[in-house]
This record gives C-alpha cells, structure tokens and sequence, in this order.
C-alpha cells in the first residue's frame, strides 16, 4: 500500500440527463429513422446508453434536401449574422461544458480530466474562432463564395471536437451541413443538436444523421452534397476518394498515421518523457497524430526506457469519470480486439512487450500502457496504425537516420522533435515530411493552427485561415 | 539548289537525357490538315516509370534548392525560350489555328507566363503560409512544401497550355511526370531542350509523349506519385478512371478542366500540389 | 576509484563521460558537469506541474494529506521584529497545533533565537531549525557565513538554512559556492544542512536543475527553494524539477536528500499540491518529514481548518484557531 493512495473522485452524472431513446436531427426537428436502432454504450462499463436510430439513404436524402433549401437562407445571411448564431453556439457550448464533458466520458470512455480540460475547451474555441471569420472572408483570400451543403462523417475518438472542426469553419462560409457522428459516439452530436435549437439557428442549417458505414456512405455519395469532409481511416478515407471522383464534390480527407517521436540524446529528458506519454496514451491512444513510434538516440536508450517505465508506473488507467484517472477504457470492443491482435502480432514477431503493473477493471473494454521495445521498422507494430495505447520504441544514431525512420511510412500527419538544439530542430523540421510537427512539445491542438496531413494522411487542411479553404468555391 | 533539311529526332525526356522509348515504339504527328510532320517516341509503362524514379530522385535537391534559386532557374528557362522563339513558333504553327502570327503570340504568352511563375518561388510562402496566433505560450507557423512527385496530363495547347500546367507545379519545388499532348507532341521535346540547357536539374521534369489512354492510368495508380493533375484529360471515363485509381495512396488530384490559359491563371495550381507544415515550438526561458 | 568518490559510488551519470568524483575537480570540470546536466523545457515542466495540481483529492485521502502535511511544515518566523517571546508563542504552537494534530517537523528561527526555540521544544521530536549564512542575501564573507552556522549550531539547531551566493551563481562561478557549502557543511557537524537555492532570482528552470544539482554535490541534506523574502518563492514547477533532481541523484549517487519548497505555501490546496509533485515524482520514499519538508508560517492554521471541516463536516472560521 503506497503512503500517499487517492480516494476516488468521481465526477457526477447528475448533470446528464439520458432518454431511453433518439432520433436523427432533420430540419431543425428529431425524427424517427428509417432504419433498425442500435444501442450506444458505455465502454468503461459495457452498460448501454441510449437507443440510436440509423438513418437510411432515404433519412439521409431527407437531410440533404432540408441542408439544400437552408442553404438558401443561410448562404445569403450577412456575414456578421452568421457570425453572431456561432458566437451563440460557442457560448452555449461553455455554459453547457460540463455537462458535455460528462457525456462525452461516458459515451466515449475517455478521461474526465482529458474531456473537461482538452477536448471541451477546444471545441468552444473553435466555434469563437470561426465565429469571427463569418463576416471576413473577403480578408481570407478564398473568395467568398459557399459551395453549398457539406456531408460530413466524423470519428468516435474526439466526437465533439471534431463536429466542431467540421461545423465551425463549414457555417462559417455560408455552408449547411449533414454530419453523420460515428456509430459509437452519437450523443453529444444528439446535444449539439439541441444547442443548435436554444441558439434559434435556422431549421436545417445542421442536420445530424446517426447510423453506421452505411449511412456515411449515404451521406458522401448523396448527388447534392457539394462537399464532403472525412475524418478517420485512411481505408475508408480512400474508399471516399473513389466515390466522389469524376463528381464536382470538393473532398477533404483527415486519417491515419504513424507519427515519429524523435528523441535526441541533448533532449531535456523530463519534458521528453512527459511528451511521449502525451504522445500516446492521451486519449488511450485513439488519436490519429498520436507519437506511436518513439525513435530515441541510441546513446540514451536505457536511460530514457527507465524514465520512461518509471513514469508509465504512475499512469492512473480506470474509470473514466474519476478525476484523477490519466487512461480511460478503449472506445469499443472492436476496437478493443484490433489493438489486442497488433499487440499479439508485435510479439509474435519478435518485439518485446512491457506494461506497468496496473489493475484493470473486470467490465468495460480496456487495455494496460504498453510499450514495445526491440522494434525494427519492418515489423508490423512500426508500420500499421494501432489506435490504441500502444508505443513502439525503435533506435536511431544519426538525424538524417531519424528523418529516414520518421519519413518512411505511408502516412505523414504528425512528427516530434525534442533536442535543446535550435537549428537542429528547424533542420529535422524542415525535412519531416508531416503536417504537423511538434517540437518539444506534442499533441497539442488549436483553433487557429492548421491540422492535416501529407501523404496517405489525407489532405486539406482544418483550423486556421486555410481551414476555411475547404469550405468556400475557391 | 535547295539543300535538304537535317531533321530533328524527337525522343523521350527523362533524369536529363533524351532516351528514346524503351519500347522502341513511335507514332507518327501530323498537322490539322494531315501533313506528317514527325515521328514522336511512343512511351510505355516501363518509360513512365523510369520518369517516376527520376522525379523521386530529384525531389529532394529540387525542394530543398531555396525559392530564390528555384525562382532563378525558371526565370533562365524563359530567357532560352525567348531565345528561340522563333523556332517554337514555327514548330507549333503547323498545329494550331492563326498560323505562324498566333503561334508566336502563344509562344510570347509562355515566355511571360515562365516569367510571372518565376517570381512566384519565393512569394508564395508568404502568402500560404501564416504564423499562427494560438491560445498559448508557442510560437507556431505554417508553411506551404510540395507534395512531392507529380503526375501532369498536360492539355492540347502544345506549348502556352504545357508551360501553364507544368511551371506552377515546379515552381514550388514539385517534381514532374509530363504526358504531353497526344496530337501535338513535338513542342514539349522541344521545350524539354530548353529545359535541359537551363540549369533546370535532370528529373525535376520529365516529358512522355505517346498514348494518353496508355500512360496516364498508370501514372495515376503509381505508388510513388503524390499528385495527379488531369487537365489534359477530355474523356471523362478516362478521368473518372485514373481519380479512382488515385485514391490508393490519396493522391491529390486536380480534375480535367476547360482553360482559357491566355487568362490570369491565379494561384490555385500551385496550392493544389502544396502541403502545408505547421510547426510548433513552446515559448519559455 | 571507490575511495576518491566525492558522494556515494563513482557512476556515469546522464550523458557525462566523467564520473561524479572527478566532477569539483575544477571550476571547470564543475561547469562542464552543471552544463551537461538535461535542460528543462520551461513550457513543458509548467505544464507537468499544473496537470499535477489538478489532482483531485478528497475524502480519506485528504484527511492523511492534511496530517502528512502538517507533520512536514517548518513552522517559521524570520522577521526583524522577531523577539523571545514570539518565538516560543509559535514553539507552543509547533508542539500542539490543536487538538488530536500531529506535530509540526521543525520551527525555523534566526540564529540568535535558536536558544529560545531549543529550549521551548527540547524532547519533543520537533527540530529547531536555523537560518544561516548571511540570510537572506548571503552578502557576506565566507568566515562569518561560517561563524554564522556555527553560531547556531551551538546554540542548539539541528538543521542549518543556509543560503546559496546567487550572485556566484549568476556570474558562473559555481566553485565558489561549491566551497562555501563544503565549508558550512563541515561547521554543520551533526546538524542536517538544507541549501537555500533562492529560485526566484536563479531566473530560469534550467538553473534551477544546475542549482540542486551543485548543491546536492557539495553536500547538502536537503535543497530548498526560497528565503521567502524574495518573489517568486516555491512554485510548483520549480519544487518538480527539484524533487527530480532528488530522485535523479539518488538514481546516481545512492545519496538520498530531501526537498523543502517554502514561501508562498498558504493554502492546504498548495500543500496538497506539494505533496502530488512528491508522490507522482520522487515516490513514497520522499513523503515523510524527513525527506520533504514545507516551509511556511499561514500554512498551518489553514490546515487545522481543513482538518476540522473534515472532521465536523462543518466548515470552519479563523477565531477558533490560535494566531500562534
């Protein structure tokens, strides 16, 4: 027994107030769907939530048409009209925060700490943030111009934060929108609807359409959707890309990748080992720029590993309520079994497999922090996307080797530097192929920084004065 | 008595050489009227993949070359053009309307459009790129890089048309595969000379000539190809085809358009092949 | 090289090609290992410090901090109007803060009323502690930094404060505090001997790290943070990058010494804070009051308010707790 155990600090549930049951967001109304309903549930606890509706082709078309006939009265409203209903809406969302914190904790099973101080922060910042580009797109250099209605299908690992990566910047330029949120993560898409209703914001300019694959896929092939905005996979991302090719949809893609966290033996270590953790286990490692792969200077290998092992061991991995859990429970039993079947094939082929002493509870989906040392490039855990708290540690000796390392992969969303060396930094900056690139410091996001990848990470760009690119008729 | 004209051999360009088609195929270019006018090399698949390994290859020289030089270099394919003139004029006239009094204006045209490009290489960073004012104690840019390798179906316009899709991709630091015009060929081989006596490095262009239907879906599938640009393309099966094959690796893909390339050609082929870097540092003692 | 060591074994440290031992060598090789040591990302180690603080802790676990915590305060008064009779009022109140407290771990005077407080708290576990060395400026010369320490060591402490030569500190010349604090080490003789870093004019984390780092080599058996005269005195931040210079020496060395941030620790949230950094930094091995002290005077009347909250469920008022 340690001298110093916290007591459980569990956040309440009060605030949330669950029905039994929802329909899908058409037209500024809740709607049955046509298709079967599903359960969302809880992952931490496997007890379920709410019953969903699946919105079908013919739900979906619906939405589109009520996105197109908003879009007239939308796209024509002044500048600084549209502006004022998402000033509306990011303030609703701060009066709201706590409340959606609580939900999206429950829906997704991440921390409390990571949905009250990360995720609910930022989404509040980026509806204030394109709020205030409503009325000054001549300023942008995109023209001004909306393309019309955005068909829009997020991912379950930050469900709220990516709505309003999409609804933001999409309202913003005059768009109207039909998001589908991801299967496993509809609510707080369903409550955002309903701060969509207390901001008075016309029927149809937001129309949420829950269901699984196929009702996204409803939603990119629908032939009056202008634009089609995709964050998750890079298999579905590419299986959207043939969709909407020969159309005149304009496509911006979000996916996969398998960022390099390069540790140069001048690192200032603490900070470096505070940021490979945030690297990976932030959000249990259901982030699509998460440092997956640590590429560390093979002068301080040992000396960062025991650094690196010391801290996983004060890793809190529990309820996901708790105020002082770090970890959180995986997003969903698939999800749960493709990071088990990684991790098996990691050893298997012959990386070698550690993880702190942790309790994990008996109910709910969870994993323990891992790390897996002894990998080489050509094994399967360095090149395939994991999702999940897993981190393989691979050695470098020279920078030009770590740019190698780092560069070769398919993907090219993120990368970390950690050197107290300034032109090193900018010189490994300058040659990583990412999108982002964290030096001393990783996973860190905001409203006004662009997010998006080179290669098979997609392309466009979210956030900043080009994340409004995707949205007007450049 | 009139003394017989040497004859020009119109070949492939690939790395900075002239080589012809490994195939050992060639196709005969005539003008509008049906006069012969040349044997232009028919590349294969193998020869679009040789482009591809030298494009690759002369990536990394090329964007990490600075703006300035970049801009320099295409500024000195412009004076060779300049320079001759007369030549592309009378080469290009059998093939367009207006005659030899057009086709020097469209040759004037391209010079200009090379030089207005050329300025470009060290201005559109600053007007792509942006610091980033985040709501905390990091200095954070973004910056616009090429995307890498890409792949160009260039339009029919032989030379004004080439040189409008083919500078912008460059320009920033872009390396290229060029499928020039099926029907009229011979002016991008001789561009390819003009590119080869510029200090333009081997590679950073490569010209194919031969069957659109051919070459393009394989530059299109090509997993080493980061951008797809298919201007050039007018049948939309074709089109639909290589964006379709594209999506394997996520290319970027410009769609087939109708170009009025006399008119102001704005920015929107070079960012279509930018990506943009944003880099964040924290600020502290 | 076993008997030439300077402190514990003679090990490879960090990224240095020398071992400890040879480190004081020089003024240069000194410089050359304070240098070499990791450098602290300011951003990054703020960052670390205020997720810490975020740490939510309640019921039991509270009620043991609040104990914990009193049982760790250096009960201070360091004003020039500091006289026998305020000494013992706060000496009565280190030995029985109210009613079923524990102890406080030490009273921290000036040297001239270490005889007062010694005998105010003679038998009863709870150690005086001194100022020394010119405190608070350490503007002196090394003799009467000496005979300061000496002083009160006489006098009866059982732990010498003593203050770093910041302006050494500053202008690089590490050896020379390096020799002062051998030096007032050795007039220690069997008393503990926390080195006072003075953080808040050290300027920068980097620094910091070097400081404890100088001093931990010199000798001392505990590093703390700030006189209290100067602002900022113990942030959080700077008491993480200490207590992993702790653990990172220990890791080293074998040598194990405490941490005491003081100044600025007002509320029972700041001490509880104090004590997070310590458990999810430097462990259990740290959290007693042997290896980790807060220096503090308001502290402690917040913490006996706290405690009675939890035990009354009630929340408590100032006039039930004694002024000193």
């Amino acid at each position: 027994m340690a001298i110093f155990e916290y007591a459980p600090a569990p956040e309440s549930t009060d605030v949330v107030d669950i029905k039994p049951s929802y329909g899908l967001f058409i037209n500024g109304e809740f709607v049955d769907g046509s298709g079967p309903t599903f359960k969302t549930i809880n992952p931490a606890t496997e007890v379920p939530l709410a019953e969903i509706a699946t919105a079908t082709s013919d739900d979906v078309d619906r939405a589109v048409q009520a996105a197109r006939k908003a879009f007239g009265v939308w796209s024509a409203l002044p500048g600084a009209e549209r502006a004022k209903y998402l000033f509306r809406i990011a303030r609703i969302i701060q009066e709201r925060a706590r409340e959606l914190a609580v939900l999206e904790s429950l829906d997704n099973g991440k921390p409390i700490r990571e949905s009250r101080d990360v995720d609910l922060p930022l989404v509040a910042a980026h509806f204030f943030y394109y709020a205030g580009w409503a009325d000054k797109l001549e300023y942008a250099g995109f023209g001004t111009k909306a393309l019309g209605v955005a068909g829009q299908v997020i991912p379950w690992n930050f469900p709220l934060l990516m709505l309003a990566w999409k609804i933001a910047p999409a309202l913003a330029c005059g768009n109207t929108v039909v998001l589908k949120p991801a299967e496993t993560t509809p609510l707080t898409a369903l409550w955002f609807a309903d701060i969509c209703r207390q901001a008075d914001l016309p029927p149809g300019v937001v129309n949420i359409v829950t269901g699984a694959g196929d009702t996204g896929a409803a939603v990119v092939a629908h032939p009056d959707v202008n634009k089609v905005a995709f964050t998750g996979s890079t298999e579905v991302g590419r299986i959207i890309a043939r969709t909407v090719a020969g159309t005149d949809k304009k496509l911006t893609l979000e996916l996969g990748g398998k960022a390099a966290n390069i540790v140069f033996e001048d690192a200032a270590i603490d900070q470096a080992v505070e940021g490979i953790v945030n690297g990976i286990f932030f959000n249990q490692g259901h982030v699509c720029c998460a440092g997956s792969r640590l590429l560390v200077q093979e002068s301080i290998q040992d000396e960062l590993l025991d650094s690196l092992k010391r801290r996983l061991g004060t890793l809190r991995v529990g309820d996901p309520l708790d105020k002082n859990t770090d970890v959180g429970a995986i997003n969903s039993a698939d999800q749960l079994a493709k990071i088990r079947e990684l991790s098996e094939i990691g050893e298997s082929e012959g990386a070698l497999r550690w993880s702190p002493a942790c309790e994990l509870p008996e109910r709910g989906f969870w994993f323990p922090p891992t790390i897996f040392t002894g990998v080489a490039q050509s094994h399967t855990i360095a090149r395939d996307e994991i999702f999940g708290p897993v981190l393989s540690v691979l050695t470098f000796r020279t920078p030009a080797e770590a740019v190698e390392k780092a560069n070769n992969t398919p993907y090219g969303l993120s990368a970390g530097i950690w050197t107290e060396k300034g032109s090193r930094i900018l010189w490994m900056a300058d040659k990583l192929r990412a999108g982002v690139v964290w030096a001393n410091t990783f996973n860190k996001f905001d409203p006004a920084s662009p997010f998006g990848g080179y290669k098979e990470s997609g392309y466009g760009r979210e956030g900043g004065l080009l994340g409004l690119e995707a949205y007007l008729d450049v | 008595m009139s003394r017989l004209s040497v004859r020009k051999t119109y070949k492939l360009y690939i790395g900075g050489a002239f080589p012809r088609s490994e195939s050992g195929r060639s196709y005969p270019v005539t003008s509008p009227k049906g006069e012969f006018l040349a044997n232009a090399s028919q590349a294969s698949r193998k020869d679009a993949r040789d482009a591809v390994v030298a494009a690759r290859k002369a990536f990394p020289g090329w964007s990490g070359a600075t703006p300035y030089n970049r801009g320099q270099i295409l500024y000195r394919v412009a004076e060779m053009l300049e320079g001759r003139r007369a030549q592309f004029a009378e080469e290009s006239a059998p093939v367009r309307q207006g005659g030899k009094r057009a086709a020097l204006e469209a040759v004037d045209a391209t010079v200009d459009r090379l030089v207005w490009y050329a300025g470009w290489s060290d201005k559109i960073a600053a007007v792509r790129g942006a610091a980033n004012p985040v709501a905390g104690p990091y200095f954070n840019l973004s910056s616009p890089e090429p995307t890498g390798v890409v792949a160009i179906v260039a339009p029919a316009d032989p030379l004004l048309g080439l040189v409008s899709v083919v500078a912008p991709v460059i320009v920033t630091g872009n390396t290229c595969v060029v499928v020039a015009s099926e029907p009229s060929p011979l002016a991008s081989i001789t561009l390819a000379e003009v590119l080869a006596t510029s200090d333009l490095p081997g590679g950073v262009v490569n010209v194919l000539t031969g069957r659109q239907a051919e070459l393009a879906p394989w530059l299109a599938s090509h997993m080493d190809v980061n951008g797809l640009d298919l201007t050039g393309v007018a049948d939309a099966d074709l089109a639909l085809r290589c964006e379709q094959a594209a999506a394997e690796n996520l290319k970027r893909v410009l769609r087939p358009a109708q170009e009025d390339w006399t008119a102001d050609p704005g920015i929107g082929r070079m960012t279509r092949f930018l990506e943009t870097k944003t880099v964040w540092h924290p600020v502290g003692i | 090289m076993e008997e030439e060591a300077l402190v514990g074994d003679a090990v490879m440290v960090s990224t240095l090609t020398t071992s400890l031992a040879d480190v004081a060598a020089s003024g240069a090789t000194l410089r050359a290992f304070l240098h070499g040591l990791p450098g602290v990302d300011r951003v990054g180690a703020d960052q670390r410090a205020a997720m810490l603080g975020t740490r939510s802790i309640k019921t039991t676990a509270k009620a043991k901090a609040i104990d914990l915590a009193i049982s760790m305060v250096d009960l201070t008064t360091l004003e020039g109007a500091d006289t026998a009779g305020k000494v013992r009022a706060m000496c009565i109140k280190a030995l029985r803060p109210g009613s079923d407290a524990p102890k406080v771990a030490a009273v921290c005077v000036y040297p001239d009323l270490v005889a007062v407080a010694a005998e105010a708290v003679r038998g009863s576990g709870v150690k005086v502690a001194s100022v020394a060395t010119a405190f608070p400026s350490g503007r002196s010369s090394l003799e009467v930094k000496v005979s300061d320490t000496a002083l009160a060591v006489a006098a009866g402490a059982d732990e010498i404060d003593m203050v770093i030569d910041r302006g050494a500190f500053l202008s690089g010349d590490y050896m020379k505090i390096f020799e002062e604090i051998v030096a007032v080490k050795a007039a220690c003789g069997a008393a503990h001997l926390k080195v006072i870093l003075e953080t808040g004019e050290l300027s920068t984390y980097d620094n910091v790290r070097r400081a404890s780092w100088l001093a931990m080599l010199a000798g001392a058996d505990f590093i703390k943070t700030s006189t209290g005269k100067v602002s900022p005195a113990a942030t959080l931040p700077v008491t993480l990058i200490m207590l992993e210079a702790v653990r990172d020496f220990r890791d080293a060395t074998g040598r194990q010494v405490g941490v005491k941030p003081a100044g600025g620790i007002r509320t029972t949230k700041d001490a509880i804070k104090n004590l997070v950094l310590v458990n999810e930094t430097a462990g259990d091995d740290w959290l007693t009051p042997e290896w980790f002290r807060l220096g503090a005077s308001s502290l402690l009347n917040d913490l006996l308010m706290q405690r009675q909250k939890l035990a009354t469920g009630r929340y408590a008022g100032p006039d039930y707790f004694t002024l000193d």
